[in-house]
């Protein structure tokens, strides 16, 4: 048992100094800062700069973080507060399903649905072209993926609220949504955080269906109807393929160990947020 | 579900609405009947609660007690399982009715349960939390009434140094009066207690208790119970339920001395 605690606490860290070290030749080649901010990059001319990637995949998180948080928390209360159990019964095993679903399925529901609807009618709305391949579906098929992870924790986190406490907030004369806002959201904020946290961290590092409706294109763009090229996609689309080129596998090597370094700092802030709203 | 009935009161159930007994009986409830599917909780009640007294509901564990209480209120709503019929009368109003503004029923009655449900905020805005959802927005105003009912609850020596805490760093006893400082707080008339000691050690029962002895010069007490002691020290007005059915009523010293039933009986014999 002590064996199975100590592996599981020192994975991180063995991961950790292992993707450096992998890494590390790169460091002798360019700087920690240029390989974080610089955007150049031509790896057959050894520049590794990894600022476009490290924008695409914050920006398509961003995006699927913006759209996840409104629909899990309405969807979460109502399910909670307001809906009948026979809802809540038909709703959960819908749920786990979608929870469950492979990405690979979300990728190519991703390229069939939200990339032409993306190009064939978010577009025109703003007089621009897209192929449909662009930050935008990547945030998209990214939210949905999330939604059903992030909407079950939320429900579990809900169900903790004693129905003493709701009934002590609708005695007082609050309506259902007052009681939901003041009491039910309120008094769950570590919980709530807690759910978006991890959901965030998932979306951060998902893979196969952000790399299938994203575009994968080297650029610093905050336009969400053009393509990017999230850190994940890089490692995936490239590793084993490239390698023949020097410093190549170093410097996924170094994406991955910054993958590894955002999700961790994410994890951190989400934890110092729920510390502190705990303490108030 | 609330099925209701017309909102007048029939002959046939002895109540009646004549100016000398509404002012007397300040709930009114008749023909009341809950449902949860197939199991029937509350069988016909029918019952007067008298005005600025303390009304004690008695009875076995799940004989409805605790039920009676949330049709008052109709925090029955919360349990769409339930189907409620009959109607309850708060003065003049038939609570049953689906037109009545349910939150402005339930500002009229303060809740008090077995154990103490502070909101997830600090000492001062539990007790102001009825206020603003009343609109009232005046900071002098609020001020006054938290002071006020803080010190109606006994309470405001002992938090006035650190109102902005959160709430449940009080103890339980403190927190069961602070939920009665908040509950009296939006001016209601009546104040509902279900086994409000249930959870409390004997010196935060004690306060309680005689925090009810005083409050009922203002207050009408309703108060569930299956302590037969703490009914027998406060009860002016004795309810005795068994199976979701009133077996007796009436005065407590008359009701514990002379029992009619032998369900009181047997339950003043193992309540002793």
């Amino acid at each position: 048992m002590i064996t199975s605690l100590v592996t599981i606490l020192s994975l991180p860290l063995i991961i950790g100094v292992g993707l450096y070290l992998k890494a590390a030749p790169i460091f002798d080649q360019q700087s920690f800062y240029s390989l974080i901010f610089s955007s150049q990059w031509a790896p057959s001319k050894g520049e590794f700069g990894f600022w476009p990637f490290i924008t695409g995949s914050l920006y398509v998180t961003l995006l699927s973080f913006l759209f996840t948080l409104p629909v899990c928390l309405l969807a979460a209360i109502y399910l909670t507060q307001f809906s009948s159990k026979k809802l809540i019964k038909v709703m959960h095993p819908v749920i786990d399903v979608l929870a469950g679903l492979p990405s690979v399925i979300y990728g190519v529901w991703g390229i069939l649905i939200i990339v032409p609807f993306v190009s064939d009618y978010i577009a025109p709305i703003f007089n621009a072209t897209s192929s449909g391949y662009s930050v935008l579906s990547g945030g998209i098929v990214l939210s949905i993926m999330c939604i059903p992870y992030v909407l079950n924790m939320l429900i579990e986190v809900f169900n903790t609220v004693p129905v003493g406490l709701r009934e002590a907030s609708l005695s007082l004369g609050a309506t259902q949504w007052e009681s939901a806002k003041h009491v039910v959201i309120r008094g769950n904020y570590p919980g709530i955080i807690s759910a978006y946290g991890l959901g965030i961290a998932k979306a951060f590092g998902e893979t196969i269906a952000v790399m299938m409706v994203v575009g994968n294109v080297v650029k610093v763009s905050f336009n969400p109807l053009e393509a990017a090229y999230p850190l994940p996609a890089l490692i995936a689309n490239n590793y084993g393929e490239m390698l023949s080129i020097p410093m190549y596998d170093a410097a996924l090597m170094f994406a991955a160990f910054l993958l590894l370094v955002i999700i961790l700092m994410f994890n951190m802030i989400f934890r110092y947020l729920i510390h502190k709203t705990k303490r108030q | 579900m609330f099925i209701a009935e017309e909102n007048t009161i029939p002959a046939s159930t002895g109540f009646s609405d004549s100016p000398e007994n509404l002012a007397k009986h300040i709930v009114r409830i008749k023909h009341l009947n809950v449902h949860a599917g197939e199991h029937h909780i509350l069988k016909n009640v029918d019952l007067e609660i008298p005005r600025n007294k303390i009304t004690v509901l008695l009875g076995p564990s799940g004989c409805g007690k605790t039920t009676l209480l949330k049709c008052m209120n109709k925090l029955t709503d919360l349990y769409r399982e339930l189907e409620v019929s009959g109607n309850i009368f708060i003065e003049k109003d038939d609570i049953l009715n689906t037109t009545t503004n349910i939150a402005s029923i339930r500002q009229k009655m303060g809740l008090l349960s077995q154990r103490p449900y502070p909101l997830p905020v600090s000492i001062y805005k539990n007790v102001s939390y009825g206020l603003k959802l009343k609109g009232v927005r005046d900071r002098k105003l609020i001020d006054f009434s938290v002071e006020k009912h803080l010190r109606e609850v006994g309470l405001w020596e002992e938090v006035k140094n650190r109102l902005n805490a959160p709430a449940t760093s009080l103890s339980i006893g403190q927190q069961q009066r602070l939920c009665l400082a908040r509950g009296l707080a939006v001016k209601p008339s009546i104040i509902l207690a279900d086994e409000p000691t249930s959870a409390l050690d004997p010196i935060s029962s004690k306060i309680i208790e005689n925090l009810f002895k005083d409050l009922k010069k203002h207050y009408t007490i309703i108060l569930v119970t299956h302590v037969l002691r703490q009914a027998i020290r406060l009860a002016d007005h004795a309810i005795f339920m068994i199976d979701g059915e009133i077996i007796e009523q009436g005065d407590p010293e008359e009701l514990f001395k002379n029992p009619q039933t032998e369900g009181l009986r047997a339950y003043l014999v193992d309540g002793n």
